[in-house]
C-alpha cells in the first residue's frame, strides 16, 4: 500500500518522498512508542519483567539454577552479548545435570512474542497453551523481558473489570 | 523516484523535520500510529487530501508492513 502512496505523492508534486516499507509493524515490534487510542493499553512489553535472570551459553547449569532459585525464577533466558535470545531454560532444564553447560541443556529457538501484543491476547494465549512464562523480544531478537502468566492474567483481569490503568510490572 | 527507507532512517529524517503520513484507513490510524504522523488514507491521496502537507519538505509514508 505505501509504495503506491509514495508514487502517487510524487505525481502530486512532492519532491522528496520516502517509503518506510517495514511500516508500523516494524516500529511497534521494536518497542517504540505510538500514539492513538491503543497507546495506553498495557502490552506485553509493559507487563514483562525486565529483571529476568539471563545467562550465557557457556555457563555451568548448576550456577544458573542457583541464581534462578535465589531470585525465585523458574525460567532463565539464554542470551548472547548483544542480548539476542538463543534459548530458554524452564523448570525441567534447570533441574538437569548441574555440571553440563547451558548450551547442552537449553531449549534452542524458543517461541517469543513481540512487545506490542496486547496483554489480553497474551493472557489468553498463555492460559490456552499452559505457558508459565514467555520471552518478549524485539523484531531483531533482542530480549525486552520475560512475561509471566500470572502477571498477564492479573493485568488482563484488572482491565476487564474496569480497574482503569492496571499496574505495570517493572 | 520514492526511496525505500528503514527505521533508523525514519528517525533521522523526522529529527530533520520530515512529514510523516500513515496511509492506512482512519480506523487503524486512530488505534495506533507513529508519533506525529498524520493520516491520509491511500484512497484519499489526491489534490484535496494532501492539502495539509508541504510539498517542499521531505515526506515519509508508511502502512502496516511490506504488504
Amino acid at each position: 500500500m505505501s509504495p503506491r502512496a509514495a508514487w502517487r505523492l510524487e505525481t502530486l508534486g512532492f519532491k522528496d518522498v520516502s517509503d518506510y516499507v517495514d511500516g508500523k509493524l516494524d516500529w511497534m515490534a521494536a518497542g517504540l512508542p505510538t500514539e492513538g487510542t491503543n497507546a495506553d493499553r498495557p502490552r506485553a512489553a509493559d507487563v514483562a519483567r525486565k529483571d529476568a535472570v539471563t545467562c550465557r551459553l557457556d555457563e555451568r547449569l548448576g550456577d544458573v539454577s542457583e541464581r534462578a532459585a535465589a531470585g525465585g525464577w523458574t525460567a532463565v533466558v539464554v542470551v548472547n552479548d548483544e542480548g539476542i535470545v538463543l534459548g530458554l531454560l524452564r523448570k525441567k532444564e534447570l533441574a538437569g545435570d548441574p555440571e553440563q553447560r547451558v548450551e547442552r541443556a537449553m531449549r534452542p529457538g524458543p517461541s517469543t512474542f513481540r512487545p506490542y501484543v496486547t496483554i489480553a491476547e497474551m493472557a489468553a494465549f498463555m492460559v490456552e497453551h499452559a505457558l508459565d512464562s514467555s520471552p518478549i523480544t524485539t523484531s531483531d531478537g533482542r530480549l525486552v523481558g520475560i512475561l509471566l502468566k500470572e502477571d498477564a492474567v492479573r493485568v488482563a483481569h484488572e482491565l476487564h473489570h474496569g480497574h482503569g490503568h492496571a499496574d505495570k510490572a517493572s | 523516484m520514492p526511496r525505500d527507507i528503514e527505521r533508523a532512517q525514519v528517525r533521522r529524517l523526522l529529527e530533520a523535520g520530515a512529514q510523516l503520513v500513515e496511509v492506512l484507513p482512519a480506523e487503524e490510524y486512530k488505534e495506533d500510529h507513529l508519533p506525529g504522523a498524520v493520516n491520509v488514507p491511500l484512497r484519499h491521496i489526491d489534490v484535496e487530501g494532501v492539502g495539509g502537507l508541504d510539498k517542499d519538505r521531505p515526506v515519509i509514508v508508511y502502512c502496516w508492513d511490506t504488504a
